[in-house]
């Protein structure tokens, strides 16, 4: 009992409600480094051929299992830098096609509070992200459902609202994702005519995200909805193959997770989300799981 | 804020989409030599150049004459940018620009169809083409056939059309009056009848046929191709049409040819599929089966059956039939077997890259399209005559499509399995294709397109040879063929295509 005070109050002695992701309305404390894994495995067995829902009994279940490192540094009490990289390895339960597997893309992003007031005795924030990923590799994006990426550079520009009243809150974002040109291991494809270059257009993206949620210092829980819509693109043809380049909509529920442990400065969390509609994509349901720990870079509270 | 400053700066970064598409940027076509003698060609299916009739054209002091120079003059007097850009395009020339809509229609076509409810396949019915699944379904013997039609009837028309020339000797209109602008050159020595419209007449006409649920695409393009060889100033409206009479005449003899060459049939029945397993279990071998789910039937059994172009349908089992492949209860088979699962799954992804260029699977144009595309840049180069593209792309295609019928004809004699099919083990890194192994299509393909461009371009010789043999081993990697499939596919290809060879040196074009 005691020893679990003293772990109390320890934990007590940093932030605890901080931010791993770059998509809530948390940051991290100056000089603070919090670093952690995160494992997901998400998986489809329906998908949609442009709007017309299917199966396909020579893929089965397509599925994806993913180990990412995830960090999220304080540059200052208003301004994060975050860095994911993940490790993808994908599979088809039927049928001959080989899964692929590889370090995937790295992403970058810098999160800032603009603005932080009180409005209606709660605290309101107008966050802007700007995000940046690019493949580490060439890794092709021409076997999908089974690619692991689109190998596609992207810039995201987001603004998110976080609104926090008596621990519950609500965070929406609208991200805007400028998807750079592809390169393929072939020189002409057919999207819906034929096309005699290797470089592929790749349609921009609007991504929508609501979460309402209830976080206190030991816990965050909310329940989220996104909306993901590639503006433009084309279909997937009756019983052709996916391609980078289609018109992939979806939406989706989740729900997210954080417990911070009695460890000082260790959190885990858990996710999960369902695809609720789509268009040129699988039907995902997946999981996620993932461990935190928070590093204090200062150097008078250095490790 | 200074943050907020990078990021709307960043918006300003992000950088422009275009994209350069290579067969936008053909240069116009301005032949070195006119081939004004190819009347004299030898044809392919004609008995003779002038087996189909043209009439006379007009005097150039004629009203009718005047009238069409001056449509083309109010033509070009308010050309848009987007005529411009259309003459442009079709000034790379007629036999290119047809063979890369064929492409396009394949590719467009090249998907098998969804099962039935039930398990079974439906099968695309001429007939019937806008019905799912909507005719044809363009595999790569359907393509090699389709491309081979329209380049050998591309030719004979234009063999058909030199000799009219010559005999109707005809100024362009630029050169009967000034004030006309030339977008096109004239270097066939006689505007009468228009090539270009021999070529379109005879495309749009096999097009038809071999795509007709495509009509009204085909028909769009046949627009553009003659407003633009008006607007340019390349042909007056009477030169059009003695064109496009030639190229409907020779269309309907070669479309009374592909009714009756076999291929109609060559879908076979499941009594015709049963026959051939049982074959192959008689001679003690294991015999092929469909991998997909629900087992979908064999592609094209009876393509073997095919009247062939360049060799008598006798000469496909007497003289070219490959030798069997090892026995599926062979030591050799067994090693081989070992070898593509070695390779599957320890990929480089130097031989990743070389499985997905050469794929070449659904939706795209087929190996065969691959190889038009191949030989089309490098006759871009070349600025060969109108005829001669032709007679180039005919020898071409022709040894494609007979490389189909002798590679299809070899894997339903022998009817061998597919690696996976032996082994689960093994996953690939191509679509598998739904019919037997031995031997393989991409080999024998490529195997007659090298030997024969080899023989048009031979300063590309060395070029050709190393790209089939790139293309016969992409399939080792791909985890769909065993060694013995491959390399017996070349030699047989390159059999194939010195029957082209022994045709080019003897049509009167060498």
């Amino acid at each position: 009992m005691r020893i679990l005070l003293i772990i109390f109050l320890m934990v007590n002695g940093v932030k605890l409600s901080y931010s791993q992701t770059d998509f809530d309305g948390l940051f991290m404390d100056r000089n603070y480094l919090c670093v952690g894994l995160v494992g997901s495995y998400s998986s489809f067995t329906h998908y949609w051929e442009g709007e017309h829902k299917r199966d396909n009994l020579n893929m089965g279940t397509v599925s994806n299992i993913s180990l990412g490192v995830i960090g999220n540094y304080g540059l200052s009490d208003r301004l994060n830098f975050i860095f994911n990289l993940p490790y993808v390895q994908t599979k088809a339960s039927a049928g001959n096609m080989q899964g692929q597997n590889g370090v995937q893309d790295l992403s970058l992003w810098l999160k800032y509070a603009l603005i932080q007031k009180k409005l209606f005795k709660g605290d309101l924030q107008i966050i802007p992200a700007l995000g940046y990923s690019m493949p580490t590799r060439y890794y092709t994006p021409d076997l999908l459902p089974l690619s692991i990426g689109m190998q596609s550079r992207v810039w995201s520009y987001r603004m998110m609202v976080d609104y926090e009243k008596n621990h519950w809150y609500f965070t929406g974002a609208a991200t805007y994702m400028h998807r750079q040109n592809i390169f393929l291991d072939r020189n002409t494809y057919y999207t819906d005519r034929q096309i005699y270059s290797n470089e592929v257009i790749m349609p921009d993206v609007w991504l929508w995200n609501a979460r309402f949620g209830y976080r206190n210092q030991d816990f965050i829980a909310d329940v989220f909805y996104e909306n993901m819509n590639t503006i433009g693109g084309f279909d997937i043809a009756r019983n052709a193959m996916p391609f980078p380049s289609n018109n992939m909509d979806y939406q989706r529920l989740g729900i997210y997770l954080k417990y911070e442990t009695p460890v000082n400065g260790l959190s885990i969390l858990a996710n999960g989300f369902t695809t609720i509609a789509g268009r040129n994509m699988g039907q995902w349901l997946g999981i996620g799981l993932g461990a935190f720990y928070i590093i204090d870079m200062t150097k008078k509270h250095g490790l | 804020m200074r943050y907020i400053v990078i990021f709307f700066l960043s918006f300003l970064l992000a950088c422009k989409k275009e994209i350069q598409e290579a067969n936008m940027a053909y240069p116009k076509l301005d032949p070195i030599k006119g081939d004004e003698k190819a009347g004299n060609w030898k044809p392919i299916l004609l008995t003779s150049p002038n087996e189909v009739a043209c009439p006379a054209p007009v005097s150039i002091s004629s009203i009718r004459y005047q009238g069409e120079i001056q449509e083309i003059l109010d033509l070009q007097k308010n050309m848009s940018d987007a005529q411009r850009t259309s003459i442009q395009y079709w000034s790379a020339g007629a036999v290119l620009r047809w063979n890369e809509i064929m492409r396009e229609l394949v590719a467009k076509n090249n998907i098998p169809p969804y099962q039935n409810p039930d398990g079974s396949y439906p099968v695309p019915s001429a007939a019937n083409p806008f019905a799912y699944p909507t005719f044809p379904f363009a595999n790569p013997p359907y393509a090699a056939r389709a491309y081979a039609y329209l380049s050998a009837a591309q030719y004979d028309a234009l063999v058909s059309a030199f000799y009219y020339k010559k005999q109707y000797p005809r100024s362009s209109p630029s050169q009967v009056n000034s004030a006309v602008q030339a977008y096109f050159s004239n270097s066939s020595g006689s505007s009468f009848p228009s090539e270009d419209a021999v070529v379109m007449a005879v495309s749009v006409e096999m097009m038809k046929l071999l795509f007709p649920a495509d009509t009204g695409f085909i028909n769009e393009k046949s627009r553009e191709h003659s407003l633009a060889r008006i607007a340019g100033g390349g042909n007056v409206r009477e030169e059009l049409e003695a064109g496009e009479a030639i190229g409907k005449a020779v269309a309907a003899k070669y479309i009374a040819k592909a009714k009756s060459d076999g291929a109609g049939t060559a879908g076979g029945s499941s009594a015709v599929w049963e026959a051939m397993k049982q074959s192959a279990i008689t001679k003690g071998e294991v015999p092929w089966l469909s991998q997909e789910t629900p087992p979908r039937p064999p592609m094209l059994p009876l393509f073997g059956k095919v009247k062939p172009f360049l060799f008598n349908t006798a000469d496909v089992e007497g003289k070219l039939r490959p030798v069997p492949p090892p026995s599926t209860s062979s030591a050799l088979f067994a090693k081989e077997l070992e070898e593509i699962y070695q390779i599957t799954s320890n990929l480089t992804r130097e031989q990743e890259r070389i499985c997905i260029f050469w794929a070449d699977g659904v939706r795209t144009y087929t190996p065969p399209g691959h190889w038009n595309y191949i030989a089309s840049e490098d006759f871009v180069q070349q600025q060969m005559s109108e005829v001669r593209w032709a007679r180039n792309l005919a020898l071409l295609n022709m040894s494609l499509m007979d490389a189909a019928i002798v590679c299809w004809n070899a894997k339903y004699y022998y009817f061998n399995p597919r690696p996976m099919q032996i082994d689960a083990r093994i996953k690939t890194t191509v679509g598998l294709p739904n019919f037997p192994s031995y031997i393989s299509g991409h080999s024998t393909f490529s195997g007659a397109a090298a030997t024969i461009l080899s023989h048009l371009t031979p300063s590309q010789a060395g070029k050709y040879q190393a790209m089939a043999k790139e293309a016969s081993e992409s399939r080792i990697y791909g985890g769909i063929h065993y060694r013995s499939d491959c390399e017996v596919g070349l030699i047989t290809g390159n059999k194939v295509g010195s029957y082209a060879v022994k045709r080019a040196q003897s049509d009167g074009a060498d």
